[in-house]
């Protein structure tokens, strides 16, 4: 399996007034294709930092970040938000889809700031696919004040999905939830990441970073452990999502 | 980047959208724009309307058309009125006698008054001129005949009615030979004047009647009583001429030396029209200075209302941002937002401009003269205040750090 996050030597320093802040201080990683990672630690780890860059949301004052093939730790602002739109998909804790406008159009929006070629059909066809394969179908006109938050967040992982990502970035996604509902969400990203979709979860919680087929634990900067789950993987299909059978 | 612009027709999409979901700020930002255009719209319309009317009395005074007046214009330019005019008829006399330049000239007087005819009444102006008056004001009579020159000699108490006094008093149009009482004295109406149409600031010039001078003076007025003389010149070139010698036989005749100033004041029509054009220049200008101003509130109006939304929407922006949304996207976005605004604005503006310039026009019967120019002007000036004004908001907005904006609460 090629690997889809390479990052190295990878150190970023917040400047405060005359005080550094180390907050990554030297993190290798290394994310295969298909795999399913929970980024775990304390706040103040330096977590967020780590998802900020994995996200292209920020750069990193040293080292090297390869992302699906290309180093992308030195590139502009608008670089960044092209790479951002065609390689990652982003999944939120407050979901942040555009109030006022309907799951169809939020989950359209990516393809208006793209690359997509294709008509407008098309891209209304890409959206509503994307929104059947959260178990969306019927919702699409709905806005996200009808929405449950259960409902919300599927609209932003449809969102995420539409433009066919390298990864699928998900920070804090159950944050907001209920633990029922978390369940559900957990077992989309699960069931995305048995169709070969790589994804990586951001989490203070274990409970849902069991889910994951990898833990990344980080502290003070640093990545301290690395632990693959094959046994304990927390599964639930009963969630009210079916999955397609795996092949 | 080619996208940039491939993506353009989306993100005007995009900012339309946004639009249409603030109906309500939407409508009170752009109100600023709504009423300078609509404010621009309608003072060129009224003075647009006042210029045109004006100049359409003057067009309707008649060819070559002079008028001297009693008063002096002092250097200033102030006409000083003392009260007793300093015209007489033998001034008006001696002009015909004397100037070979005049082709006519006759005195005019003017007051109000009722005009009774049976059972009606009509209360309109009424002139006392000489005979030469219908030449000066190329004034035909359309039924019946002017009064004739042994009429203003003897004070004959006869009448030639505007049109629409005869219209109004004698509506079957039996007027020439019946009699009129003017100011409760008998007249007895000789002819009707053809109808010169056009109007003063609404007012109508065939709302009139005209007796001879001397008539006037005598049953009407009172002796002492003289107005100004109008003449005209024998041809367009001769206009100055005929001027120069009018006012070198007047100061003769009222022993004003050379270079002091005269006791009396004379205009051509050329000078009129020009001082017309002057003034409408003048409040062109003036227009002008408010249309900016306020179209510069409205620009003020839309930038305050754009930088509260960027910040309310800091969010929104993050969210665009974190999935793709480049500094591009969004400043277009946002000054496409702004744009279509002050576009919006302008248009509605538009429209509130012709509507409150038309109920002007019906309600209070000011003449109104729509110009396309000031439409488009406006119009356009209302778009550039959009781009101007919505620029820095929509700046600010691209170059939000898309991580701080996510973080946004």
């Amino acid at each position: 399996m090629p690997a889809v996050i390479d990052i190295r030597a990878l150190v970023r320093i917040y400047t405060l007034g005359e005080v550094e802040v180390r907050a990554l201080d030297g993190v290798d990683l290394t994310v295969d294709a298909g795999e399913f990672v929970a980024i775990m630690g304390p706040s103040g780890s330096g977590k967020s930092t780590l998802m900020n860059i994995i996200g292209c949301l920020d750069r990193p004052t040293s080292g090297s970040y390869v992302l699906d093939g290309a180093d992308v730790s030195q590139l502009s602002r608008d670089e960044r938000a092209i790479i951002r739109n065609a390689k990652i998909g982003f999944v939120f804790q407050s979901f942040n889809l555009l109030a006022r406008t309907s799951a169809l159009e939020n989950t359209e929006l990516p393809l208006l700031y793209g690359d997509f070629a294709g008509s407008r059909q098309e891209r209304r066809q890409a959206a509503l696919d994307s929104l059947h394969r959260v178990g969306l179908a019927g919702r699409e006109q709905s806005y996200p004040s009808q929405l449950s938050g259960g409902q919300q967040q599927r609209v932003a992982i449809a969102r995420a999905l539409v433009t066919n990502p390298a990864i699928v970035l998900a920070d804090e996604p159950t944050g907001n939830l209920d633990s029922r509902t978390s369940t559900e969400i957990m077992s989309i990203f699960q069931d995305l990441n048995d169709s070969g979709r790589t994804i990586v979860l951001i989490t203070h919680e274990s409970d849902i970073a069991r889910h994951a087929k990898r833990i990344v634990h980080v502290r003070d900067g640093r990545i301290n452990q690395d632990e693959r789950i094959t046994q304990e993987r927390v599964r639930n299909v009963e969630a009210g999502f079916s999955p397609p059978s795996p092949g | 980047m080619r996208n940039s612009f491939v993506r353009l027709g989306n993100i005007t999409v995009v900012g339309l959208k946004s639009i249409a979901r603030n109906k309500l700020r939407s409508l009170l930002t752009a109100l600023g724009i709504v009423i300078g255009v609509a404010c621009v719209i309608v003072s060129v319309a009224i003075g647009a309307g006042v210029a045109q009317s004006v100049q359409e009395m003057i067009n309707s005074l008649g060819s070559n058309f002079i008028m001297i007046m009693p008063g002096a214009a002092t250097q200033s330019g102030a006409r000083i009125f003392t009260g007793a005019s300093t015209l007489t008829e033998d001034d008006a006399e001696a002009i015909k006698r004397e100037c070979s330049a005049v082709a006519y000239v006759s005195p005019s007087l003017r007051t109000g008054g009722q005009v009774v005819a049976g059972e009606l009444n009509w209360g309109t102006q009424i002139q006392g001129v000489g005979v030469d008056w219908p030449f000066i004001r190329s004034w035909n009579v359309d039924e019946g005949a002017f009064f004739s020159e042994g009429d203003v000699r003897t004070g004959t108490k006869v009448a030639v009615l505007g049109k629409t006094v005869a219209e109004s008093l004698f509506p079957n149009g039996d007027a020439v030979g019946a009699i009129v009482r003017v100011k409760n004295v008998p007249f007895r109406v000789v002819g009707v004047l053809e109808k010169k149409g056009g109007s003063m600031m609404g007012s109508d010039q065939d709302d009139h009647i005209v007796v001879p001078y001397t008539t006037a003076q005598k049953r009407l007025m009172g002796q002492s009583r003289f107005g100004m003389i109008i003449a005209s010149a024998a041809s367009a070139d001769q206009v100055q001429d005929a001027m120069d010698q009018i006012d070198a036989l007047l100061r003769q005749r009222h022993r004003i030396p050379q270079g002091g100033d005269a006791d009396f004041m004379m205009r051509s029509q050329e000078e009129m029209a020009q001082a017309n054009a002057q003034q409408v220049k003048m409040m062109r200008n003036l227009l002008l200075g408010i249309a900016i101003v306020s179209l510069f509130v409205g620009g003020i109006g839309i930038m305050n209302i754009m930088l509260v939304s960027v910040t309310e929407r800091t969010r929104e922006i993050g969210i665009r941002m974190a999935i793709g949304a480049r500094g591009r996207h969004v400043l277009l976005q946002f000054l496409f937002e702004a744009v279509t605004l002050s576009v919006l604005g302008g248009l509605l503006g538009v429209l509130f401009g012709i509507g409150v310039a038309k109920l002007i026009e019906k309600g209070i019967n000011w003449p109104i003269v729509i110009s396309p120019q000031a439409i488009v002007v406006a119009f356009v000036v209302a778009a550039s205040v959009g781009i101007f004004f919505g620029f820095y908001p929509a700046r600010k907005a691209s170059k939000l750090d898309p991580i701080d904006a996510l973080r946004y609460e």
